[in-house]
C-alpha cells in the first residue's frame, strides 16, 4: 500500500488585481475567487498517480476556513479518496504552526491505523510565499524531506524525485517515508469529471480542531506597492500597429 | 556578527544574487552599528572568490568541504551553516532567496526552532527589526516582525544592485568544523544531469531581447517572437512561467529566477509584469510591451505599448520589417 498525504491551500486568485483585507492581514479573495496554487495542484496529480500505481489512497488536507473545503472537494473530484479539514483561519498560522498541524493528524492517523508513506506539498503557497512548510513538517515528523522537485516517484520502499537544480537536472533517492514538496511544471494536472464531481460532493470529508493555539506568523501588515500612474506611449492597436513599430525601431536605431 | 551563505557559479565565482546578499546585508550591518559579516561556502574556495568577498567587506570565510559536501543535501548545508553560526553566536543569517537559499535557510529555522522570512527586499526598525517582503508573487508586501534570533531571512534576488564596500578587506579562509550527522545526509542529490553549459551570457549581455510569457500559449507559440528576435539581431528572454512549464529552456529565463538584462530594448509580449520578471528587466533602456490588457503592469511601466493579442501583432512587425529591407 502506498498511501499518499497531499497539503493543499484555498488561495485568492493572484492572476488578476490583488488586493487587501481591512485588517491588512490576507489578500482578499472575494472579488477576484480562489483557487489552489498552481505547485499543488500538480503535488494532486502526482499524489492521485502515486497512489493508484502503489494501490493505496491519495488523501488530501488543508488547513482553512470553512470555504476551503471547496478546494477539498475539487480534489476528491480529480480522484482523492479522503479528506481531512482542519478549521482555523489560515492568516493566523504561521509556517511552524501549519507544520504542526500536519504532523499532528499524521500521528493522529498513524494511531488509527493509516499511515502515509509520501507527504506532499507545494514548494510554497501563491500568496504567503513561506517556502518551509515542508521542511518544517519533515522535522516534525523526524522524515527525510526533499524540495522543489518537479516529479515523484514511490517504488520498493523508496522516494525518488527529480528537480531542477543550479547545474540540471537533480535525482533524489529517499527510504519512505518521506516529505516531498512540489514545483509545476513535471506533471500536467488532469481535469474533473462530471461523474468524478458527483461523487465528490457526497464524499464525508474529515473535520478537525487545531490540535494548539497558533504562535502566528509574525506579520506586521500587508502593503500593495505602490500603483504608478501608466507612463507608456501607446503605439496602436493590433497587427495595424506593426508600421508604427517598425517606425519607432528606426528611429531608435534598432536592429541596425 | 551575520552569517551569510554564498552560493557559487560553476566557475567558483560568487553567484550575482549572493553578491546582493552581501550589498543588502552590509547596509544592516552599518545600521548596526558595523556588524561584521562572515561568509560560509559550501566547497574548497577559488582565489577569486575569495579576492570578491574581500572587495565586498567580508571578513571570514568559513568553508564547508569534505565527503558530506560532495553532493547537495540541505539539512548538510544546514548544519554547515548553524555550526558557524553557534561558534560566533551570530544574530542574523541569510542568504540569497534562490530555491538553494530558500531550502537552507527553512532547514535552519526548522532546525533552531526560530522563524524564516522569505525574499526580503527591505528591513525597517532594528528594535524591533521588521523586514519587507515579497508575497503574491510580488503583487504583495509583508512586514514582517522577526523576534527570533539568529534573525534568519533571503534577500529576493535584484532587489538590490550589488555593489563593492568602500573599503576592501582582507579575508580569512577557516574551516568549518562540523560532523554532518548520517540524517542530514539522506535526502541528498544522487544523480545530476548537467544542462549544457550556461549559455544565459548572449542574453545579459543582448542589445535587443524579445520576451514572452504565458500568453505564447504553449510551447508551439515561440515562433513569431522568435523570428523578431533574428530580424532585429537579438535574443528571446522568457518569463518564469515559460520555464516551469517547460516551454523553454530555464537559461531564457529573466527575471528574480533567471537573468537580469539591460537591453537597449526589450520587447516583452504576453508578459503580464509580475514583480518577478520586472526585477530582471527593469534596467532595459526602452521597453515596448504587447499584450491584451492595456492595464497590465508592463504595459503601464513601460515606455511605449502596443495594445492587441502577440500572436497577431508579432507576425505583422515581422512582415513590415522583412517588406522594408
Amino acid at each position: 500500500m502506498s498511501n499518499v498525504l497531499v497539503c493543499i491551500k484555498r488561495v485568492p486568485d493572484s492572476s488578476g488585481e490583488v488586493l487587501l483585507t481591512a485588517d491588512e492581514q490576507s489578500v482578499d479573495g472575494r472579488y477576484v475567487g480562489f483557487t489552489t496554487s498552481a505547485h499543488e495542484e500538480c503535488a494532486v496529480e502526482l499524489a492521485i498517480q502515486i497512489a493508484a500505481a502503489g494501490g493505496g489512497n491519495a488523501t488530501v488536507l488543508t488547513l482553512g476556513a470553512p470555504e476551503a473545503a471547496e478546494q477539498l472537494r475539487n480534489a476528491l473530484a480529480l480522484g482523492c479518496t479522503a479528506a481531512v479539514h482542519i478549521e482555523g483561519e489560515p492568516s493566523a498560522f504561521g509556517p511552524a504552526d501549519i507544520a504542526r498541524e500536519i504532523a499532528a493528524v499524521v500521528k493522529a492517523h498513524e494511531a488509527a491505523g493509516t499511515s502515509y508513506e509520501l507527504i506532499l506539498l507545494g514548494n510554497d503557497a501563491a500568496d504567503s510565499g513561506d517556502h518551509q512548510v515542508g521542511i518544517r513538517l519533515a522535522y516534525e515528523l523526524g522524515r527525510p524531506v526533499v524540495n522543489g522537485v518537479a516529479t515523484v516517484s514511490l517504488a520498493d520502499g523508496a522516494v525518488t524525485a527529480v528537480g531542477d537544480g543550479p547545474e540540471g537536472q537533480e535525482t533524489y533517492r529517499v527510504p519512505a517515508p518521506a516529505v516531498a514538496t512540489i514545483l509545476e511544471g513535471g506533471v500536467e494536472p488532469r481535469y474533473p469529471t462530471i461523474p468524478g464531481r458527483m461523487k465528490a460532493k457526497k464524499m464525508e470529508i474529515e473535520n478537525r480542531q487545531p490540535a494548539a493555539a497558533p504562535k502566528g506568523a509574525s506579520r506586521v501588515r500587508l502593503t500593495l506597492p505602490p500603483k504608478q500612474a501608466s507612463t507608456a506611449v501607446v503605439v496602436g492597436e493590433g497587427p495595424s500597429a506593426a508600421a508604427a513599430v517598425v517606425d519607432l525601431f528606426g528611429q531608435l536605431g534598432v536592429g541596425r | 556578527m551575520i552569517v551569510i551563505l554564498i552560493e557559487t557559479e560553476a566557475d567558483g565565482t560568487a553567484t550575482e544574487v549572493s553578491l546582493e546578499t552581501i550589498t543588502f546585508t552590509r547596509s544592516l550591518s552599518a545600521a548596526g552599528g558595523g556588524v561584521p559579516m562572515d561568509c560560509v561556502v559550501v566547497g574548497e574556495p577559488t582565489a577569486e572568490l575569495v579576492g570578491q568577498l574581500g572587495s565586498y567587506g567580508v571578513r571570514e570565510l568559513h568553508v564547508a568541504s569534505g565527503e558530506a559536501f560532495s553532493a547537495y543535501s540541505g539539512a548538510a548545508w544546514a548544519a554547515a551553516v548553524q555550526a558557524v553560526q553557534q561558534l560566533k553566536g551570530a544574530v542574523v543569517v541569510t542568504a540569497a532567496g534562490t530555491s538553494r537559499g530558500n531550502e537552507v535557510l527553512a532547514h535552519i529555522g526548522a532546525r533552531m526552532g526560530v522563524a524564516m522570512a522569505a525574499n526580503v527586499v527591505s528591513f525597517g526598525g532594528l528594535a524591533p527589526f521588521v523586514v519587507t517582503r515579497q508575497v503574491v508573487g510580488g503583487a504583495a508586501l509583508e512586514e514582517m516582525q522577526l523576534d527570533d534570533r539568529p534573525a534568519v531571512f533571503s534577500v529576493a534576488g535584484h532587489a538590490v544592485e550589488p555593489v563593492p564596500a568602500e573599503a576592501a578587506t582582507t579575508v580569512s579562509v577557516l574551516p568549518i568544523n562540523v560532523a554532518v550527522s548520517e540524517a542530514d545526509l539522506v535526502a541528498r542529490v544522487v544523480e545530476v544531469v548537467p544542462r549544457p553549459a550556461d549559455q544565459s551570457g548572449s542574453l545579459k549581455t543582448a542589445k535587443v531581447v524579445v520576451g514572452a510569457g504565458r500568453g505564447a500559449g504553449g510551447p508551439e507559440g515561440f515562433d513569431h517572437v522568435i523570428e523578431l528576435a533574428g530580424l532585429l539581431g537579438g535574443t528571446l528572454g522568457v518569463s518564469r512561467v515559460v520555464t516551469s512549464l517547460g516551454w523553454r529552456p530555464h537559461h531564457e529565463q529573466v527575471g528574480q529566477t533567471g537573468s537580469r538584462i539591460s537591453p537597449d530594448i526589450y520587447i516583452p509580449c504576453g508578459i503580464s509584469g509580475a514583480i518577478q520578471h520586472w526585477a530582471g528587466c527593469s534596467s532595459s533602456k526602452v521597453i515596448l510591451a504587447i499584450n491584451t490588457d492595456a492595464e497590465a503592469p508592463m504595459m503601464t511601466k513601460a515606455t511605449y505599448a502596443v495594445v492587441g493579442d502577440m500572436h497577431e501583432v508579432v507576425p505583422a512587425i515581422n512582415e513590415e520589417l522583412k517588406s522594408r529591407r
